[in-house]
């Protein structure tokens, strides 16, 4: 498993990455954490010759938690997020979630920008940030723009951000709902079998805001619109949490591999988005 | 492939040397520096046998391209002990029997270094799940954990006895 | 013994021997990062060997085109089969009486198969050149499933001997049947079951696997022209044989080929055969006259070099109506892949499966089994069994638990009854072995009471109660295994490896100063043997084991051997060890006689030392012995204080255990959390307490892996879906339970020390016990028989299928 060749670069701002990658077009890709892209590269599954590295670009770390805004840097780790306790106090979701997400020495390359960004169905946070209605900030050579994580993922590998982009940043309101993110996978490190990461908040005995989105369902992330409907406004009762996995099993697709046919991965699917709405309401 | 001067901190000592971009960090240390202690089980990253401590962090050196690691402040199993000090993980992995073929040991004490670091006093829980990127085909890991929890306790006491 | 002697107790305890949990002597360099694996080596001027593969499982190769891999920088050479054959080496014998490509010679059989090797400065280059190799082929029609071996039309895979009806094992029916092999009586089982109060059926399915040990394999070879000498270090279980067959294939001598297996970082069966990349680094290095080295990378070690497993076996088990058992009946389909390379003893194409019986005292049975070709990678090992002896343990452990629910009794109790008794010993199975010692029932009860087996009955009835009731989606699972092992090939008269007979051997030398070396034919991939048999050689010459340096693997120093495999090492190696060590007890003797001036006969051992019969203060100790065997002119005694034994077994050993596993399955997700595992192993006389329980411990969580998860897995087309740690199921710390550990201890009669051996008894016993848990906790709903591995999407299928989710 021995990677073909190519030009390394690491440019120092983020105009020099958008120049590299512009010039060398599709040959060129930009590495974070490389996690997802050396394991490909190894296999010789990518064509690429000019690797852009974007370590040395000191802007793209961080958090910040700013009027209610939490802001995260695309090169911020896996294990940065876990240990962030602002973090954890205005979205407790992506701890829980990022704890999930494969094990510590992949935690502590692996960046929240490098797996939203590369359109892995597999990957936990784009299903997060849809959950989450976070919004992504991509810079090419003319300039800034931001896009929807509910609108970024088009099929798997396939996203909105075009091939001389690099997403930057990623943003969304800090959240006192109830949360939980529950996965279902083979052993610890796997991608999902099954996962859904699910919102909710209560007002009095009803519910007044809830979302609810699904990991490695489908090609996609998918973002469960109908259930959400099922649980706004409802008292959560029984009928209504099962209405809502009715409707997120129906919005999924999973499609069969090693993990399992697609009978089962519905199955699990409606077992993991009960499971996180329950547990959702009982923090809310 | 032209090749690049990387400059790299092993185990507290400067060192230089040529390679292509492409080279993984885990051949750099084995074939250019002769420093074989990390291994290599799987090269997908599941495995952890080439686990390495890079600024801080426990990385599976299999997956990090030289050139990324150009600059790092790396630290192998060479550079915990030595046959005059072992480092207390060492020593415990021997008492409790934490090894057999010993393939996986480089990667697995060099990652509980790491473990400790950050935790001092880790439940079995916390060793269990702390360790998760480490595979061993030969302990069942029941006496790893035991180790690993015996050096905590050990660092413990030192850490108690000098205060 | 005067004043200064210290006591018996206190100069035992200073040998650190037999029985000692003596810290491992390996571990100060493999904790320190010392360890010296092969792909560590490097050597002046090595070259670096990779392979093209075939991505089709069966495709003609109608041509290689090498000129643009040849092109690269740093390429030496592009070996194809066409530059292997005029040494002959184009194909190699299989361990198994067939043989098998080294190269693609016209054709391809499985996905991964070896095509062209590349040979270039380093394995960047050899991997740029491999893509570049271009093969031209031509697609056939795949056979992926055995019971369609031998259908109308089914492609025949093995052209090379399609008109070959005389295989290596008797006759074979159609091109694509590798043999048959039988044992016990046919009629007669068969009349038995035909007349049985209750008979139960059911086809057990033992899925294909691979040991995967955490090193691949690998070697370097290295050709000095100049003094016509090949030394090949790698990753061998057995080194003497693959000197031996070295040499048999190359035409080179065998006293010029020496080959040294460094640390094995884990073998688990996977490095007993003979692989295509050891013989192309040879040829390689004999080509290019330097040394090349090949490592396989993960990919290649799971889809290239040694499933295991793979057998379909049809059960049929007779029994009165009080469940006794009265015959066994087995029919095994046994996939062997593409060449048939299984690494069993010559007389036994299907290992050791007629050990299919049990613990239990079956009087008739009869076992059959058809070796299959098919499109899948050649193998068979003893993925950490002795030879099929895991498959012939799970398939009679269910078949136990399956003829227990048409009896509607207790699994427990069905096999109490049927358990041979302790004073049946030495007992002669239907299926031709003679079980050296057992006391089953001893185990049982210890092993039942330790779980509170009747409280964990309660309790699963309890459970389900609540699971009828809606107030559970979780069902327990009691999974029972008591089995008996069949190790430490063995006997000459019947055992032998391409002729060659299974012993082993062991030499020593005492030095003046009273330290020794040992040097063994086996070799360890982590056992620990240079502690453990130094522990054997401590109690038997009464030097302490801190002062005896073991060494195995290098041919050129050892005595020939068969090698580690098959819980051989301590039955076989182990037993010549100790008569080495009563060889060289025997001349101490004569030595201090002569010391002491009495007669050879009126001296007694004592621990460390000869004493004087009734005369305790008059002793010499080994130390002064072995410096008399140095400096003192002994009249008919030769100088030196050495031996050496080759060690021809009597038997077998048969090591068995009792094992229980307590699991909680939720049947929504399918997921199996493992609440208890206890396993009390009896494995005779117990040389490292310490050792056996950590080998205990590893065994068990290779048998967690292959029954929740791990396996081998072919698509329709024949491509491998499970080729990477991805996918191939090896669980962590996060999956593996604690377990706890027991014993009882039944010497064998017929080994020097009593020793049995251990190292695989977890995994054969381990897989049916887990497997049992989980058929048990859907017992109650009618399920009989669901295939392994019981990971999550099987487990929900089951449930499923059982209306649990209505």
């Amino acid at each position: 498993m021995i990677p073909a060749a190519f030009e390394y670069h690491r440019p120092d701002s983020v105009e020099d990455a958008v120049k590299i990658i512009s010039d060398h077009g599709d040959e060129a890709r930009v590495v974070a954490g490389g996690h997802s892209l050396i394991p490909m590269m190894k296999l010789r599954m990518t064509g690429l010759s000019h690797l852009v590295d974007l370590q040395g670009i000191g802007g793209l770390k961080g958090i910040s938690v700013d009027g209610g805004t939490v802001t995260i840097g695309a090169m911020t780790t896996q294990h940065e997020l876990i240990a962030d306790d602002q973090l954890a106090a205005s979205a407790p979701i992506i701890r829980e979630a990022a704890l999930q997400i494969a094990d510590p020495q992949v935690r502590y390359m692996g960046t929240i920008g490098g797996n939203v960004a590369n359109g892995d169905p597999g990957n936990d946070m784009p299903g997060l940030m849809q959950c989450l209605a976070a919004t992504y900030t991509l810079v090419g050579p003319s300039g800034e723009r931001t896009v929807s994580a509910r609108e970024f993922y088009e099929a798997a590998y396939f996203t909105a951000r075009e091939d001389d982009e690099i997403l930057t940043s990623i943003s969304f309101d800090a959240s006192a709902s109830g949360y939980a993110y529950e996965k279902q996978k083979r052993k610890i490190g796997d991608y999902a079998t099954a996962a859904a990461g699910v919102l909710i908040s209560k007002d009095g005995g009803s519910c007044s805001a809830a979302s609810i989105a699904l990991t490695n369902l489908a090609d996609t992330p998918i973002y469960c619109e109908e259930a959400v409907a099922k649980l706004v406004g409802s008292s959560l009762s029984g009928d209504d949490i099962s209405a809502a996995v009715a409707a997120a099993v129906g919005a999924s697709d999973p499609s069969e591999d090693n993990r399992g046919p697609v009978e089962f991965k519905k199955h699990a699917a409606g077992v993991v988005v009960r499971t996180a709405i329950e547990r959702a309401i009982e923090r809310a | 492939m032209e090749k690049m001067h990387l400059k790299l901190t092993v185990n507290g000592e400067q060192v230089e040397t040529l390679a292509e971009p492409r080279e993984l960090l885990i051949h750099v240390l084995r074939e250019r520096l002769d420093i074989t202690g990390p291994h290599i089980g799987c090269e997908t990253s599941h495995c952890g046998a080439c686990t390495v401590d890079m600024d801080g962090k426990s990385v599976k050196s299999c997956t990090v391209f030289a050139a990324q690691a150009n600059g790092a402040d790396i630290t192998t199993i060479e550079g915990l002990g030595n046959p005059d000090g072992l480092h207390v993980l060492q020593e415990m992995f021997k008492e409790h029997h934490g090894l057999q073929c010993g393939f996986c040991t480089p990667g697995m004490i060099t990652r509980a270094y790491r473990l400790l670091q950050e935790n001092p006093d880790p439940t079995e829980e916390e060793v269990r799940f702390g360790m998760a990127g480490n595979l061993c085909r030969c302990t069942g890991y029941q006496n790893i954990v035991k180790s690993i929890l015996a050096a905590a306790a050990e660092m413990n006491a030192a850490k108690e006895a000098a205060q | 013994m005067n004043e200064m002697t210290p006591p018996k107790s206190e100069r035992a305890a200073a040998l650190k021997g037999l029985g000692t949990s003596r810290k491992r002597v390996e571990d100060a360099r493999f904790t320190q990062g010392k360890g010296n694996y092969v792909d560590d080596l490097k050597l002046p001027g090595m070259l670096f060997g990779d392979f093209v593969r075939s991505p089709y499982p069966h495709a003609y190769v109608k041509s290689i085109n090498t000129d643009a891999a040849m092109a690269v920088p740093g390429v030496v050479a592009v070996l194809t089969a066409a530059d292997l054959e005029p040494l002959g080496l184009h194909w190699m014998p299989t361990l198994a009486g067939d043989k098998q490509m080294v190269l693609a010679d016209g054709k391809v059989l499985f996905q991964g198969q070896e095509v062209a090797f590349v040979v270039a400065s380093d394995r960047y280059a050899a991997a740029d050149a491999v893509e570049l190799v271009e093969v031209e082929y031509e697609e056939q029609p795949v056979l992926v499933d055995p019971f369609k071996a031998e259908i109308e039309g089914a492609p025949v895979l093995r052209e090379d001997i399609a008109d070959n009806l005389e295989g290596a094992h008797g006759a074979r029916r159609h091109p694509n049947h590798i043999f048959t092999w039988e044992a016990g009586e046919k009629e007669q089982t068969e009349a038995v079951i035909g007349d049985a109060d209750v008979v139960a059926e059911e086809m057990i399915y033992y899925h294909r696997t691979h040991p995967c040990p955490l090193e691949t394999c690998g070697a370097v070879a290295s050709m000095d022209k100049v003094n016509g000498k090949l030394t090949l270090h790698g990753t061998f279980q057995a080194p003497h044989a693959v000197r031996t067959v070295a040499s048999l294939i190359s035409g080179i001598a065998e006293h010029n080929i020496r080959v040294i297996s460094p640390d094995i970082g884990g073998g688990f069966g996977n490095k007993v055969g003979v692989y295509p990349g050891y013989v192309c680094a040879i040829v390689a290095s004999i080509v290019t006259g330097k040394p090349v080295k090949w490592v396989e990378d993960r990919i290649e070690n799971l889809t290239s070099t040694a499933f295991a497993r793979d057998y379909w076996m049809q059960g049929k088990i007779a029994a009165t109506k009080e469940g006794k058992i009265t015959g066994l009946w087995c029919h095994t389909t046994a996939d062997h892949g593409a060449f048939d390379a299984c690494a069993d003893p010559t007389k036994f194409p299907a290992g050791f499966m007629n050990i299919c019986t049990g613990s239990y005292d079956i009087p008739t049975a009869y076992l059959c089994v058809d070796g299959i070709y098919t499109n899948k990678a050649p193998g068979g090992v003893a993925y950490r069994c002795s030879f099929r002896v895991t498959e012939a343990a799970y398939f009679i452990e269910r078949m136990i638990e399956v003829l227990a629910i048409k009896l509607d009794m207790d699994a427990a109790e069905l096999r109490r009854i049927n358990f041979i008794k302790k004073d049946q010993f030495p007992y002669q199975s239907a299926l031709g072995w003679e079980y050296d010692s057992g006391d089953y029932h001893t185990a049982w009860d210890q092993a039942l009471n330790a779980v509170n087996y009747k409280q964990l009955r309660e309790e699963q009835a309890q459970r389900l109660e609540d699971f009828k009731a809606g107030k559970t989606r979780t069902l327990m699972g009691i999974g029972l295994t008591h089995f008996t092992e069949i190790v430490g090939a063995g006997p000459v008269k019947n055992c032998d490896i391409l002729g060659l007979g299974m012993f082993d051997s062991c030499e020593i030398r005492i030095h003046p100063t009273g330290s020794a070396i040992a040097r063994l034919g086996t070799i360890s991939q982590g056992q620990g043997h240079a502690t453990t048999f130094a522990q054997i050689l401590a109690s038997e010459i009464g030097i302490p084991a801190d002062d005896i340096t073991l060494e195995e693997g290098d041919t050129d120093t050892a005595p020939y051997g068969l090698g580690t495999y098959g819980s051989r090492s301590t039955p076989v190696a182990g037993a010549a060890t100790a008569m080495a060590g009563r060889k060289i007890r025997a001349k101490a003797q004569m030595i201090a006689a002569y010391l002491l001036e009495v007669h050879d006969d009126d001296v007694e051992w004592d621990v460390d030392r000869f004493v004087v019969k009734g005369a305790p203060e008059r002793f010499k100790t080994m130390k002064e012995i072995a410096f008399a065997s140095y400096n003192q002119a002994i009249p008919g005694v030769e100088p030196g204080l050495e031996a050496v034994s080759y060690y021809d077994p009597p038997n077998m050993t048969y090591p068995f255990g009792a094992y229980i596993c307590v699991l909680d399955i939720n049947v929504d997700t399918g997921t199996a959390d493992i609440r208890t595992f206890y396993a009390l192993d009896d494995c005779g006389t117990r040389i490292n307490p310490m050792i056996i329980e950590g080998q205990v411990h590893g065994g068990l969580t290779e048998a967690l892996a292959i029954a929740m998860g791990q396996e081998i897995a072919y698509d329709d087309m024949g491509n491998v879906k499970t080729g990477s740690l991805m996918d191939f199921f090896i669980p962590t710390s996060w999956e593996t339970p604690n377990y706890i550990t027991d014993f009882t201890t039944t010497p064998s009669p017929h080994h020097p020390i009593g020793a049995k051996g251990v190292g695989e008894s977890p995994n054969v016993g381990g897989v049916p016990a887990f497997s049992n848990a989980v058929h048990d906790a859907f017992r109650s709903f009618g399920l009989t028989q669901t295939h392994m591995p019981h990971d999550h999407w099987r487990i929900w299928k089951t449930a499923n299928g059982l209306g649990l989710h209505d």
